[in-house]
């Protein structure tokens, strides 16, 4: 869902480079409180592992691909604000790449870096907050957030669109478009999230954030 | 996370994302789709770097699939290296105002 330079008009996208940099400088101040010489490697694996799950496309319906964004499983991970920080790391690596514009830059990080993290991390929150305390609830919770988070990241370019977009097409049907065209995206998305972060759990539960600790703390217990 | 562990999983990524890579589709993805039915594929200007060495994750002088592949290990290492760097940094930063601020 990279947005190539052009889709969107110049004032808009300074716009999003502002609130990409707002965004991620208070992400930067918050993931401190995350962050400590344990932690530090797992947010390299977890941008790693993003980018190389980025790069792999699987074709869907229609002449069309799609590929994990991985927003929420960062954020599970390593926490909402590491999390935005890795995904970040991630989207200025692939401009490099010539995948994603280098004036749409801001709209990329706002859409795939703060929107996918911290957007998708808040539907698990709130979710771990009203499920019982039971072992799928976890890995469940984290597939749902992340197939909206998905839909969230497709919502934020229909709304760009409507703000500056160009090329004439109608904002509404933009994001019928996107939302529709992205469902199934973002259905693989869930499915894969919820079983990284199942596997991640079942294997070694402290690499997951302490957020997921404290609510769910029989779960997280290793095994004696 | 211990060392060890860190430079496994780290080895897993980047073998499995250059392996993958050159398989992966390269049908429009769902963005490129979108404009492509309303009409505004047109509007898309070219990318700074789409004259640059790696720009479409083709390296200048390599073929197609190796290709792909030196790319995804290229970028797998990068990311890893940024975002430790960039973490690594905050921590230490925390640090650092934590012992400013101790009474």
């Amino acid at each position: 869902m990279h947005v190539p330079d052009g889709f969107i008009g110049v004032a808009a996208s300074a716009g999003a480079g502002v609130v990409a940099l707002a965004g991620l400088s208070v992400a930067a101040r918050k993931a401190e409180a995350d962050l400590d010489d344990r932690r530090v490697p797992l947010t390299g694996l977890v941008a790693a592992f993003v980018f190389a799950a980025q790069m792999i496309a699987f074709p869907i319906a229609g002449g069309t691909s799609g590929h994990l964004i991985g927003g929420v499983l960062a954020a599970v991970l390593v926490g909402p604000w590491a999390g935005a920080i890795c995904l970040a790391v991630v989207v200025v690596v692939q401009a490099l790449f010539a995948d994603g514009g280098l004036t749409a830059l801001g709209l990329n990080l706002v859409n795939l870096s703060l929107v996918t993290t911290l957007g998708g991390y808040a539907v698990f929150a709130a979710l771990l907050a009203v499920l019982p305390r039971r072992p799928m609830v976890v890995p469940a919770a984290a597939g749902v957030a992340a197939a909206l988070s998905v839909l969230f990241a497709s919502t934020a370019f229909a709304v760009e669109y409507a703000l500056d977009g160009r090329g004439g097409a109608d904002p509404a049907v933009v994001l019928a478009a996107m939302t529709g065209i992205h469902a199934l995206i973002a259905a693989g998305e869930g499915v894969v999230t919820a079983g990284a972060v199942g596997a991640v759990l079942s294997v070694r539960p402290d690499l997951v954030h302490a957020r997921v600790e404290r609510e769910t703390p029989r779960l997280t217990e290793r095994p004696a | 996370m211990r060392r060890r562990i860190v430079a496994v999983a780290f080895c897993a990524v980047a073998i499995l994302a250059a392996l993958a890579a050159p398989f992966a589709s390269e049908a429009p993805d769902g963005l490129q789709r979108v404009a492509r039915d309303e009409g505004f594929a047109a509007a898309e200007q070219p990318h700074t770097f789409d004259d640059g060495p790696v720009a479409g994750y083709e390296v200048e002088g390599v073929g197609g699939e190796t290709s792909r592949g030196l790319s995804a290990l290229a970028g797998v290492v990068v990311a890893f290296a940024t975002a430790i760097a960039a973490c690594w940094t905050l921590a230490r930063l925390r640090a650092r105002r934590g012992r400013g601020a101790g009474p």
